[in-house]
């Protein structure tokens, strides 16, 4: 089953497409990475799949749901983190997660139960008190993950989420990643990364609005004749970085 | 000869302490890195270090002016690229520029030979305001007006964060090309790959620095024997290998495991052997030097295991 349709999708703003007939499918529990040199529509094309941004023309599914007609329906269904939207830093650890089990309509109950399992998952029942603004990066982008997939949506979209990390957490972060697609949520991710992007299972390449390359680590660095997915995205993405 | 001296110097935050004692003497003409993750203080250093905060304790020069009493005579001689994007999104790019050779007292003109290179890139785009530049674009810019008066020291704070490799690659070319010009450069980077650009760097978590040298001479420092790993499920590796006994670190490099283990006397074999008996199909099992990031992670744990 797929949990994201796009069929020719784009997104014109006046002569400028940024989004230019992108088709692709996420399986479920996939874990997708979705590469591309700043500026090659990245972005754009992430919000008209959250729904924040209705599409030129084209076709795409959401969690079963219509980017024109559903856009609603799509909250409800996935999570979102982004290195600069996470958390409320005046607000304690527990309150964040209360605030967001709120927001996403679970019961009191709900939030009781997912806030005691998601302290003991990330060991950190002993800061739950303590202010956000007040914790290292490393803690408060876990805690913007997990807040992320509290409702348990279907996907979960991650706008370069380790950016700025030390390596050690970066890669605690990716385990978290890992352990959330083996319970068959979706992972959508885009990162600067380029190590990151061998821990896909599949990529796309996007550039100048199109999607130039897309299938598993594997199979890019063999078609582009590679060692590592650094090389292939040079390959692809030096055209628009350049322009 | 040093450009600039760091000695000693502290800064806290009401109760978070941002640098412990911090010493760092930068050589006239090098590129010199401070690597590390954001929190690591590597901002509060450069604040200080472009007059714009004091330090608790310790003391600083740059071209042997002092960062406190000179800090007139320093602002003159230093370029400084923020962290933050800080031009005016609203002038125009041109007018960024002409605006950043004005206050210094200069014209674009006079030292358009600095920044030529760089400059016929965003050319095309001068009328357009600057809020309006995609980020590599703004990079580029940015740089142009930290070097428009022609500083001798350039201070630039995680220039390529958010930056696509790509980018970062060709920025990292604009360096070199400045360094051929005598200019001694300071840069903060949380990728551990930009290390091995600098002629020398400063590894810093939490404030302190780890270690200080030639990213080569900083990597011999890792001191234990290094595998990297391949089978076909990354995750599945990673998990058995932190259950082996002689394991001492491991951690996921791309597609690969890099596995530290306790004893020099750990082969190859050993480790083929135990991947086989955990059902591990098409292993590779290479013997690697360590890298920066390696290093980084090592010395992280050791400063981690002195702390508790």
């Amino acid at each position: 089953m797929n949990t994201i349709i796009a069929d020719k999708l784009t997104k014109r703003f006046g002569d400028f497409t940024a989004v230019d007939n992108i088709t692709f499918e996420v399986g479920k529990g996939e874990i997708f990475g979705f590469l591309g040199a700043n500026g090659a529509g990245k972005t754009t094309a992430m919000r008209m799949l959250c729904g924040l941004l209705g599409p030129t023309s084209g076709k795409a599914t959401v969690a079963g749901f219509d980017v024109y007609k559903q856009s609603e329906k799509i909250k409800r269904n996935i999570g979102y983190m982004s290195q600069k939207f996470s958390l409320y830093n005046d607000l304690t650890v527990k309150e964040n997660i209360e605030f967001y089990g709120t927001v996403y309509g679970l019961t009191r109950l709900q939030i009781k139960e997912k806030t005691t399992k998601l302290l003991e998952r990330l060991q950190m029942i002993s800061e739950k008190n303590k202010f956000v603004k007040d914790l290292p990066l490393g803690w408060k982008q876990k805690i913007s993950f997990s807040v992320a997939i509290l409702h348990e949506p279907k996907i979960v979209f991650l706008d370069e989420p380790t950016g700025g990390v030390d390596p050690i957490t970066r890669r605690q972060f990716w385990e978290l990643i890992y352990e959330t697609a083996d319970e068959g949520t979706t992972v959508f991710v885009t990162t600067h990364y380029m190590d990151e992007a061998e821990y896909c299972n599949r990529v796309s390449i996007m550039v100048d609005g199109r999607i130039d390359a897309l299938g598993s680590p594997q199979y890019l660095k063999q078609k582009y004749n590679a060692t590592s997915m650094d090389e292939v995205f040079y390959m692809l993405a030096r055209e628009t970085a350049t322009k | 000869m040093n450009s600039i001296q760091i000695e000693n110097i502290s800064k806290s935050y009401g109760n978070i302490v941002a640098l412990k004692d911090i010493s760092i003497n930068v050589h006239k003409g090098e590129i010199f890195g401070l690597i590390g993750a954001d929190g690591a203080g590597k901002s509060t250093l450069f604040d200080i270090l472009v007059t714009l905060l004091l330090p608790d304790k310790g003391k600083a020069t740059i071209e042997n002016l002092d960062v406190v009493k000179d800090y007139l005579k320093i602002r003159k001689l230093l370029g400084y690229m923020p962290g933050k994007f800080s031009l005016y999104q609203d002038l125009s790019v041109y007018e960024n520029l002409d605006f950043f050779a004005s206050i210094f007292g200069g014209t674009i003109e006079e030292n358009y030979d600095l920044i030529k290179d760089i400059w016929v890139q965003i050319e095309p785009f001068q009328t357009r305001p600057a809020g309006k530049l995609s980020g590599g674009m703004k990079q580029k810019l940015a740089l142009c007006c930290a070097l428009v008066h022609k500083p001798t020291v350039l201070c630039l704070d995680e220039p390529t964060t958010g930056v696509d490799p790509v980018s970062r690659k060709e920025f990292w070319g604009m360096l070199k090309r400045l360094k051929e010009k005598e200019i001694t450069i300071l840069i903060s980077t949380p990728y551990m790959d930009e290390a091995m650009l600098c002629d020398r760097v400063a590894l810093i978590q939490q404030g302190t620095i780890m270690a200080i040298d030639t990213p080569l001479r900083i990597t011999e420092k890792f001191g234990k024997k290094l595998f990297s790993i391949h089978s076909e499920n990354l995750y599945r590796l990673l998990k058995d290998l932190r259950m082996y006994e002689e394991t001492h670190s491991c951690y996921s490099f791309g597609q690969d495991v890099h596995l530290a283990v306790k004893s020099q006397a750990t082969s190859k074999n050993d480790l083929a052997q135990y991947l086989f008996s955990k059902g591990h199909e098409n292993v590779i099992v290479k013997i690697i030097n360590a890298g920066i990031e390696d290093t980084f992670m090592e010395l992280m744990n050791n400063s981690l295991k002195v702390e508790s």
